[in-house]
């Protein structure tokens, strides 16, 4: 037990260590910010007619608040989720595999232990997100003499479930950094799968009840389902969703089951 | 300081798909010695010590640390220390804090970073990413990996590879002092002449299979089919080599027989008639008796 308390630490100071967490933290909260509070003033905009409000969407003041809050993890998700596989994938490529395995010969250990630590690492990206879309997203509602609802505990689960989303996603990167160890093709997979096919099956899905049925344990359904609010719930009310603790456990399977497969596929292999 | 123990190879194999990389390979590793593996580029060095090492699964066979195998050791940066090769670091993590990671994942005292850095003179570099490293600073840093447990077994894959002439004159007095102070230090190299001034014990490889275990005099033992004799009357001793039919060559120190046994020049030439000043078997040198172990690949 104390070996393993030592494996995560030592997972989480590989983290530390070197840029690209703070690089990626620092991207991602700006491309939240930027969402989050540039379609509250959009909608703000078009709310208060002075732009022509006759086709503007139809949200209530209710509906605002966890809408533009959840763009935190609806669209910041895919920063953890690079986190996870670009430090997994990094030990095959910087060869750090041959001194890590040296230290700690239990390898499923250490997979262990990197899925732990990269859960935390992506929890702390969540409160990092959720700092940059209800901040943004607050600050212009308050310009606009909308309710930003901050007094509500409503909102303070969501911002709760949105966070341990983000920490789920992280392990889903670590997961799928040790079924893909080629950094290059990780990359690819995340944001074509994340930005395009993803998008593209949850719509696809939601047009026939069966497909629908199945479309809901999408890893980005699951997740939106687990955070409570998104602009796909808002744009299709209508979708079959999970409660919001099967989306949390539907995402932890993607995790878990991606690692365990990396662990027989490549992380138990020769290391030469 | 862990004791040193003895590293065994017991009927090592590792086949990758057909191709056999090692094959039945067995022998033995002692404490207080400098260790050579020796064998040209493709032999299995690697491979065999990455096998030792836990990193390679054998196929058949299995190669231990006082009888333990690398797994199964219960601190094992505490017992061996191995540096396998030059790139095995995060070119944007700093020195120190690449061994600060492996030490906090073995349970090791912070403070055994500072020392293994000044230990291998990176000292005033430990604060510098390593991405900005030469070769030869990252050898350095492997063996300051390799020392950071303070083990008594070292496993060290090439390790003057890319040293400068001042390096390689560091790491033999260090390798020197590590095996004195009790420690089995095994070091492979695919250049006898890189590791003839600092190994005491020699394991040679070629193709996968031992082809000699033993000190490394007992390469020099080799004799070649040359012998050089010399006589005051050269012109003498020439027509009576001819008359025997043997083929040689005149040179400034002496007639150099081809083919031939000291015994028999000398009863040659005492038949007839000629003084000699000296005769000998021609030793064949460490470096071609490696040479004519490994085979003729082993020039590569």
């Amino acid at each position: 037990m104390r070996s393993f308390g030592r494996a995560i630490h030592a997972e989480f100071t590989k983290v530390t260590t070197t840029r690209l967490w703070w690089i990626l933290a620092i991207v991602m909260v700006a491309y939240v910010a930027l969402v989050a509070g540039g379609l509250t003033a959009i909608l703000g905009v078009v709310g208060t007619g002075s732009g022509g409000g006759a086709r503007a969407p139809q949200i209530s003041d209710a509906q605002r608040a966890p809408l533009i809050y959840s763009f935190g993890s609806s669209i910041g998700y895919v920063f953890p989720v690079l986190l996870g596989a670009l430090v997994t994938t990094g030990e095959f490529r910087h060869k750090t595999l041959t001194p890590t395995f040296l230290a700690t010969p239990k390898r499923g250990r250490i997979l262990v232990a990197k899925l732990v630590a990269l859960f935390v690492f992506g929890a702390l990206f969540g409160v990092f997100a959720m700092v940059g879309s209800v901040g943004a997203g607050s600050g212009i509602m308050a310009v606009f003499g909308q309710d930003a609802q901050l007094g509500s505990s409503g909102i303070w689960a969501l911002v709760a479930r949105a966070i341990l989303a983000m920490a789920l996603w992280c392990a889903v990167g670590v997961g799928l950094g040790a079924l893909i160890p080629s950094q290059v093709a990780a990359i690819v997979i995340v944001l074509a799968f994340t930005q395009f096919v993803e998008p593209i099956l949850r719509f696809a899905s939601g047009l026939t009840d069966w497909s629908a049925s199945i479309g809901k344990f999408l890893p980005g359904s699951a997740s939106d389902a687990l955070v409570g609010s998104s602009f796909y719930t808002l744009s299709a009310p209508s979708l079959v969703a999970l409660d919001w603790w099967q989306g949390a456990l539907v995402l932890a399977a993607y995790a878990v089951v991606a690692a365990v497969l990396g662990y027989f596929t490549s992380w138990r292999r020769d290391v030469t | 300081m862990a004791e040193g123990v003895t590293i065994e190879f017991t009927n090592v194999t590792k086949r990758f798909g057909s191709v056999e990389a090692v094959s039945d390979l067995s022998f033995s590793v002692e404490p207080g010695q400098i260790t050579g593996f020796l064998g040209p580029n493709g032999a299995g060095k690697t491979t065999s010590l990455r096998m030792l090492l836990g990193l390679v699964t054998p196929t058949s066979g299995s190669a231990t640390f006082g009888g333990t195998t690398y797994r199964n050791l219960s601190s094992p940066l505490g017992t061996v220390g191995a540096a396998l090769e030059a790139a095995s670091f995060h070119p944007g993590r700093t020195a120190a804090d690449h061994l600060r990671v492996y030490a906090q994942a073995a349970g090791l005292p912070r403070s055994r970073v500072g020392i293994v850095l000044e230990q291998v003179g990176l000292e005033s570099y430990g604060n510098r990413r390593v991405g900005g490293y030469s070769l030869g600073m990252r050898q350095r840093l492997g063996l300051a990996y390799a020392l950071l447990g303070d083990p008594g077994v070292l496993v060290l894959d090439e390790p003057i590879n890319g040293l400068d002439p001042e390096g390689i004159r560091w790491i033999r007095l260090f390798l020197r002092q590590l095996a004195a102070e009790g420690r089995t230090v095994l070091v492979s190299s695919h250049l006898l002449s890189e590791v003839q001034q600092s190994v005491d014990e020699v394991v040679i490889i070629a193709h996968g299979k031992l082809v000699h275990r033993g000190t490394l005099a007992s390469l020099d033992m080799v004799e070649s089919k040359q012998v050089i004799v010399d006589s005051p009357n050269r012109e003498g001793l020439g027509w009576a080599l001819q008359a025997a039919g043997y083929a040689f060559r005149s040179l400034r120190g002496g007639v150099i027989v081809d083919n031939a046994d000291a015994t028999e020049i000398g009863r040659i030439a005492f038949a007839a008639g000629i003084p000699l000043s000296s005769l000998s078997q021609k030793h064949a040198g460490l470096e071609d008796s490696f040479l004519a172990l490994v085979g003729e690949e082993g020039a590569l």
